[in-house]
Order: structure tokens, then C-alpha cells, then sequence
């Protein structure tokens, strides 16, 4: 396994831009291509910005983000030390209901699973280990 | 994120080039809301310079077109395409949006 970034910053929304470059650098380095970046970019915004409003309540804390290549996938691993939160164990937001009864919670996640290939997560050592995984085709 | 409004009609039209991101979504919506406020009811959102949207400029929308519906109102959209169209699309908006494939088109609704 290739480790291809590792960046550790405080969780807040004005840290979302180096994120997000540092990430699209490194999935652009591989040779993704556009659309692929898109979607990772996309997926890496809601998974952050989760963690931005919701990981710490009480305190500042902060998130690091790995980027590793295995197997020319590339596996972006985001790890917090915040209260737990597995997002893989939501049900689907309901896509069919109408404007009013419409919710806007739960569509981040949706968004996440939809543009990346697989999302993992695991509690361990009291951090939320969330990965998401991307085929460079598909 | 760049945005741009014009009369027309009854109603305005609202260009959005660039990205909507989670820090560029609170001047995006705060924008459409200061013009429900100056009494715009009817609003063609031009997506068609849009490069990125999460679901925070989604949220924006959904807020927005909600608050439009209390006063009678509507949001009609066009532009969408690529990568932002699919976002939409999977995200069910396609449903509760109408969607016009040009400008013109989206005109004669308003």
C-alpha cells in the first residue's frame, strides 16, 4: 500500500479547501479522471463537513485525512476523534416524498455512498475510522 | 461562486457559475432570500455555469423553494447537466423540480 498524503487539522469549515485540494492533488497524481475527482470531491465535502457540525459538540477537535493507494484503488481514510457515528448503519433518505415533507438531513450521506465504490467504518480506540474507497474505473 | 440576476417577465432569473460548496451555500441562499424579500416570487435558476454542488447548496434550494411555496411562489430550473445534473438526479430533485432543457423554454412558464 502506497501512502500518498496524510494532513491533520483542526474540524472546521475553514480548513474544508485544503482538504479538498490536497485530496483532488493526490487522485489527479494517480491519474483519475475528471468525473472520478468530481464524485470523490463530493463524497469527501459530506463526509467532512459531518464531522465539522456534528463529531464535537463541546470542543474543538480535529480530523485527519489519509489518502493510500492499494490495488489502484484509492482509499481515502478519515479519522476523528469525536463523539461515535456510523454513518453506514442509516437507512436511505426517501427520495420520493414531496417539497414539503421533503428532509434534507440524511442527503450528504446518500451523496456519499452513491459517489464512491465503498464505505467502511470501525470505532476504534475511541476515533470513527471512516473509509471510502474508489475504483480509478468503473 | 459567482451570481447574476435579471428581470424578466414575472420573475427573475438567477445565473450561479462555479461551485456551491458548504461555504459558499449560506451567500447563495442568503442572496435568493434577499430577493423573496424584495418580493420576487418566481424564480428560474440557471444552473448551466454551475461546476459543483454538494448537498449543502441542495439544502439551499429545498429552503428556499419551501419558503416560496408559503407566499405563492415557485422555482423552475434549467442548465442542469454533467456532473451537477447527476447530483440532482440522485438525489430525487429531478421529482420535485420542474426542469427545463433551456432558458427559453423555461421562459414561458413565468
Amino acid at each position: 500500500m502506497k501512502v500518498l498524503l496524510s494532513l491533520h487539522l483542526p474540524a472546521r469549515l475553514e480548513n474544508l479547501g485544503r482538504f479538498k485540494e490536497s485530496v483532488v492533488d493526490c487522485a489527479k497524481a494517480e491519474g483519475f479522471d475528471q468525473k472520478r475527482i468530481q464524485e470523490i470531491e463530493l463524497a469527501l465535502e459530506e463526509s467532512l463537513v459531518n464531522i465539522f457540525n456534528y463529531a464535537y459538540p463541546d470542543e474543538v477537535g480535529d480530523v485527519e485525512v489519509n489518502c493510500k493507494l492499494e490495488a489502484g484503488r484509492l482509499i481515502i481514510e478519515i479519522i476523528d476523534s469525536g463523539i461515535p457515528f456510523d454513518m453506514t448503519s442509516l437507512p436511505d433518505p426517501n427520495l420520493t416524498a414531496d417539497m414539503e415533507e421533503r428532509k434534507i438531513g440524511g442527503l450528504g450521506i446518500f451523496l456519499i455512498k452513491k459517489m464512491v465504490d465503498e464505505v467502511k467504518y470501525r470505532r476504534e480506540k475511541d476515533q470513527n475510522i471512516l473509509n471510502l474507497i474508489i475504483k480509478k474505473d468503473r | 461562486m459567482e451570481i447574476q440576476t435579471r428581470k424578466e417577465r414575472n420573475g427573475v432569473i438567477v445565473s450561479i457559475k462555479g461551485r456551491v460548496d458548504a461555504v459558499t451555500a449560506p451567500e447563495f441562499e442568503k442572496n435568493l432570500s434577499d430577493l423573496i424579500s424584495k418580493g420576487e416570487r418566481t424564480f428560474l435558476l440557471n444552473f448551466g455555469e454551475l461546476e459543483y454542488i454538494s448537498s449543502a447548496g441542495l439544502r439551499a434550494i429545498l429552503a428556499t423553494a419551501k419558503k416560496l411555496k408559503e407566499q405563492n411562489g415557485k422555482i423552475i430550473l434549467t442548465g442542469l447537466k454533467g456532473s451537477v445534473g447527476e447530483v440532482f438526479k440522485i438525489s430525487g430533485f429531478d421529482s420535485i423540480f420542474k426542469i427545463f432543457d433551456s432558458e427559453e423554454n423555461a421562459l414561458k412558464e413565468i
